[in-house]
């Protein structure tokens, strides 16, 4: 404990000079036009998506619970945001189509026309009780947090104190996953159903400026949280915390009987993991533009976990350079700019393609190489995993298997 | 109700004219028939119908197709058939009278009036009819289409009815007529009692239109059937009473917004509206004065505001009223289908039990497999649902080569079993026995062939649905009354899932293999030095799971659509069942869901509008059961619980 937290964490410099040098790359390139709008937002959201993952390396990393159902808070943080930004976005046409109707609007008139607007797709015209917060940003902001927090606080405390453990839990938080989806899919929900929430990449008393500017904010918003969140959850698991949520990990009962609260602690991890999910839902869906139940799906949260798993649990930058390298392949699979590999009998296309080499892919990497992509790092650093002859550093169900673990 | 005065008048008459034929009655009133109207046709048509003459049934039939006519020079009436010469003629017993040219011919031509009353009266002559085909005809379009002229036919019909099954029929129909149509407030009573709880839909339907109610709104109270009285906030909404006050102009339109705001615009001068500035508009509040204002100057006309809209409502009555004048039947139909209702009430819920077993046995046989693997192996495979999906594309595969579809389900199950057996065991060679003692890693490694089985599917087979079809012999369902049915398909996977239940059993409890897992299941190494190789009998027992997730994607994808996507819609669901159920147990997974497909269709049928809603508060359902029950419904004890 004497050594200062900066020389126990030598990743994290490299790391947050990596990201500076990043952010000002491409703020360059875009300002030089090298680089277009779309693939500045693309970045943008692929740094929430790195986010995301810094937090699931939390959870299932350091405190071996592998929750199924994180993106669920991503897209709550989205939606809370997302009405906000579509409320006032409504508000002001609203505004400004009953300026021309003769008679300054009444309130009541404004109220009216807002939800018209935003429900008639549903075919509902009042305002669901939900929005009662949408028309103050402060309120909103603070329901990105206070929500999805309070849902996991709730959840957490009731699936821990049961000592619902390993799969159980995963599928647990992938049923909780899959309740909210069908939830939000209905019309009724307040939440305009499976339309979702849309345009919300127009910014409220924002139109002067142009979105190449908007989605550079965006950008360095999503980079400076980044950055905040890595260095606080660096902090957080150099530290006496960081050596009992691993410890949980890896043996759960001896933790216990050492007089540990493990409920406490799995608790408090879940929901802070759970909000900082939602803050990265926050400054994503404002760049995606639209967000909608599918996001809910139970298997984004499973990819936020084959993120985590590529880039090498256990390690905070193992996450990043996950949820970075493969959101960004399946992008560029996905996008119709890889290649297609003529065989003779047939020509392999990548976009009907990259879904199995992504899932080949990953059965590999969790048979041959457990540490990910970030075993890379260790290997140019000479760093070795430790002999225990096979065994896994603890009994759990989370705990770090040998050839995950460093010396 | 003249018709029905009518018809009671030609019932009356009809004795004294017995004697004569079709052909005297036509003859006797030929300048009526000719120029028949639906005024004053009736006695004769009614005459034709109660003559007991064998021929008048076939003169009016005639008559009605328009192939009756009159030769002009005696005016004499014949049977007309059209050909090349002009017209065929019959005489109305039936024998060929000869020919005649069109010019001597008055073809009749009754107008749609009349030939509905023919066809009216041509009803008895059917109801009597010797072909009993004929007569059921006739009683089910009575049935379908309720008239008051049928009652006196039918009634005239039902003595001489020699089939009992269509007396019986006769005879219901004849007491649902009655208590609609019958003048007698006595014997519509009678009639209604008759049935007491008879669950036939013909019954409620003919039961409904006697409680049919019209909203009214009244100063005082109306001497009308009334129903019931109503209060506005309670049993309609003030809106909606304040709409009836309108519509029975008893009180003037509402001020619309809409409205104020056009007449406010209208009457703006020089920046005010009767003295309020124009940008003191902005509130309700100021705009209503500004109205009442304009009202006052008598510029706009008087439209209710608010207050004196209460003040209205409150002034006035609402009633429900009967459109049946008659309260003695009413009443009397009301307690009845309250009974009815009653009963209706227990062969719901006996249907819904059903409903709920067949959803049961669906995901029973979706989560047998996973049960297998899961509960015995403790393996968790996510790409359990594209096992499902593989065995549902084997059964579209195998109807592409056999048409026959009977013969294809029945080549498709094994060849499914054998599909996924040999899909599982791969995988299981491959990826899953590195895994063991490793859940979560298993879980991912699985998602992960998951994705990629998944894409290649729909590479392999498009993302459109693809037709699986059940032999004919599946088609339709199982009527046990008007309430309560069940398909066919729902009945056969009902039985392939018992037929399953049975034979995991057999295998577990009675066979070698069965002796072997279990050992395996609690003792690997001890069950090593026994002599059982462990790696074998994992193998095999994935391999089986796999093979059962296939089968039961046949049984699936009879009834769902068959797409990539098949599997993923059930995956969730069948860890459900074996989570809720308990793991390492058959009965586990039969009791888990039992519980969930019950529970699932119980919670539709409160909501029956929505069944997202239903399966989210399902699932909120079991992350509560969970929390009493963390190992399911039915727990190992002791060492086989694994700690």
């Amino acid at each position: 404990m004497t050594r200062s937290f900066l020389i126990r964490t030598p990743s994290l410099l490299i790391f947050i000079a990596c990201l500076a040098l990043f952010t000002i790359g491409v703020t360059l390139a875009a300002h030089y036009g090298l680089m277009s709008t779309s693939f500045v937002k693309t970045l943008g959201k692929t740094l929430c998506l790195c986010l995301a993952a810094l937090a699931m390396d939390l959870i299932w990393g350091y405190a071996g619970i592998l929750s199924l159902g994180h993106m669920a808070f991503f897209a709550l943080g989205g939606y809370m945001i997302g009405m906000w930004l579509m409320y006032a976005r409504t508000e002001e046409i609203v505004v400004a189509s009953l300026l021309n109707s003769g008679l300054p609007a009444t309130p009541e008139e404004i109220q009216q026309g807002i939800a018209s607007q935003i429900f008639g797709v549903v075919g509902a015209s009042d305002l669901p009780t939900i929005w009662s917060f949408a028309h103050s940003l402060p309120l909103q902001l603070a329901l990105v947090v206070a929500l999805p927090g309070l849902l996991a606080l709730i959840f957490g405390w009731l699936a821990f104190r049961s000592r619902v453990t390993g799969v159980y839990l995963s599928i647990l938080t992938q049923a909780m996953t899959l309740a909210l989806a069908l939830y939000l899919f209905q019309n009724d929900s307040g939440l305009r159903g499976n339309n979702g929430l849309s345009g919300l990449q127009n910014l409220p008393g924002l139109d002067a400026v142009s979105q190449d500017s908007i989605s550079l904010w965006f950008f360095w918003a999503s980079a400076a949280a980044l950055a905040l969140a890595y260095l606080t959850l660096s902090w957080i698991v150099s530290g006496k915390f960081g050596s009992v949520i691993r410890a949980i990990r890896d043996d759960e009962a001896r933790v216990r009987f050492l007089g540990y609260s493990v409920e406490g602690y799995k608790l408090f991890v879940f929901t802070l993991t759970a909000i900082i999910v939602a803050l990265a839902g926050a400054l994503y869906y404002p760049q995606a533009g639209i967000i909608n139940p599918a996001e809910l799906a139970p298997i984004a949260s499973i990819y936020l976990a084959v993120w985590v798993a590529i880039g090498g649990r256990g390690r905070l930058y193992g996450a990043v350079i996950g949820a970075a390298v493969v959101s960004l392949l399946s992008s560029w699979f996905t996008g119709g700019r890889a290649p297609s590999i003529p065989l003779g009998f047939m020509t392999i296309n990548w976009v009907d393609w990259w879904q199995v080499l992504l899932g080949a892919a990953f059965v590999c990497v969790t048979l041959f190489a457990p540490k990910g992509i970030g075993g890379l790092f260790d290997y140019f650093t000479g760093l070795h995993t430790p002999d225990r002859k096979g065994a896994p550093l603890g009994p759990d169900q989370g705990s770090l298997q040998e050839k995950e673990a460093i010396e | 109700m003249r018709i029905l005065l009518a018809c009671l008048l030609a019932l009356l008459f009809a004795a004294p004219l017995r004697a004569e034929t079709a052909a005297e009655i036509l003859s006797a009133n030929a300048a009526l028939v000719e120029k028949a109207s639906r005024q004053t046709i009736a006695p004769v048509i009614d005459a034709l119908g109660a003559s007991g003459d064998p021929t008048a049934a076939q003169v009016l039939e005639a008559w009605g197709n328009k192939a009756l006519g009159i030769r002009k020079s005696d005016g004499i009436f014949f049977l007309i058939t059209a050909n090349d010469g002009g017209y065929a003629l019959t005489d109305l017993i039936g024998a060929p009278a000869g020919q005649a040219a069109k010019s001597d011919i008055t073809e009749l031509k009754p107008n749609a009036g009349v030939r509905g009353m023919i066809a009216t009266a041509l009803v008895q002559f059917t109801l009597s009819d010797p072909d009993a085909l004929k007569r059921a005809a006739a009683l089910e379009s009575i049935a379908k289409d309720p008239k008051p002229e049928a009652l006196a036919p039918l009634r005239a019909a039902i003595t001489n009815e020699s089939d009992a099954k269509l007396k019986a029929q006769k005879q219901r129909l004849e007491r649902l007529l009655t208590l609609r149509f019958e003048p007698d407030s006595a014997a519509r009573i009678k009639a209604i009692d008759s049935f007491g709880a008879d669950l036939g839909l013909d019954l409620r339907a003919a039961l409904n239109p006697l409680l049919a109610t019209t909203k009214l709104a009244a100063a005082e109270t109306p001497t009308t059937n009334i129903a019931r009285e109503l209060k506005p906030g309670r049993d309609l909404t003030e809106i909606e009473a304040y709409d009836l006050l309108v519509s029975a102009n008893l009180a003037p339109a509402r001020l619309t917004i809409e409205a104020a705001r056009t007449a406010l615009i209208a009457n703006l001068v020089n920046g005010a509206v009767a003295g309020v500035p124009l940008a003191d508009l902005n509130t309700q509040a100021a705009r209503d004065r500004a109205y009442t204002a304009l009202e006052a100057a008598g510029t706009v006309p008087q439209a209710a505001t608010d207050d004196e809209a209460a003040a209205a409502l409150k002034a006035h009555h609402f009633y429900d009223i009967y459109t049946e004048p008659d309260a003695a039947v009413t009443t009397a139909a009301a307690s009845a289908l309250q009974y009815i209702g009653h009963k209706v009430a227990a062969m719901q819920a006996a249907d819904l039990a059903l409903d709920g077993l067949s959803l049961a046995s669906i995901y029973f046989l979706a989560a047998i497999g996973l049960a297998i693997t899961f509960g015995v192996m403790g393996v968790i495979n996510m790409a359990h649902g594209e096992f499902i999906t593989m065995g549902a594309y084997t059964g579209y595969v195998v109807q592409l080569y056999v048409p026959n579809y009977t013969a294809s389900i029945l080549i498709a199950l094994p060849l499914a079993f054998a599909v996924t057996f040999a899909v599982g065991v791969t995988m299981e060679r491959l990826i899953i026995r590195h895994l063991y003692k490793r859940p979560l890693e298993t879980l991912l490694a699985t998602f992960g062939i998951s994705i990629a089985l998944q894409q290649i599917l729909k590479n392999v087979f498009g993302t459109q649905a693809r037709p699986l079809t059940s032999p004919a012999w599946l088609d339709g369902a199982l009527n046990l009354n008007d309430v309560v049915s069940i398909s066919y398909i729902r009945i056969a996977i009902f039985v392939l899932a018992l037929l399953f239940l049975t034979f995991f059993l057999w295998l577990m409890k009675r066979t070698r293999l069965g002796l072997e897992v279990r050992a395996v299941t609690q003792n690997p190494t001890m069950a090593a030095s026994m002599g059982i190789n462990p790696d074998r009998i994992n193998m095999l027992t994935f391999g089986l799971g796999s093979g059962i997730a296939g089968i039961a994607g046949v049984a699936i994808g009879l009834f769902a659509k068959v797409t990539s996507e098949l599997g993923t819609d059930y995956i969730v669901q069948s860890f459900m069942t074996v989570v809720v159920g308990g793991v390492g147990n058959i009965w586990g997974a039969l009791a888990g869901a039992t519980m969930i497909g019950g529970l699932q269709k119980m919670i539709e049928f409160l909501n029956p509008s929505n069944t997202l809603a239903a399966q989210t508060y399902m699932i909120l359902f079991i992350i509560l059961f969970i929390q009493f029950r963390p190992r399911g419904i039915i727990a190992l004890k002791g060492r086989a619980a694994g700690d």
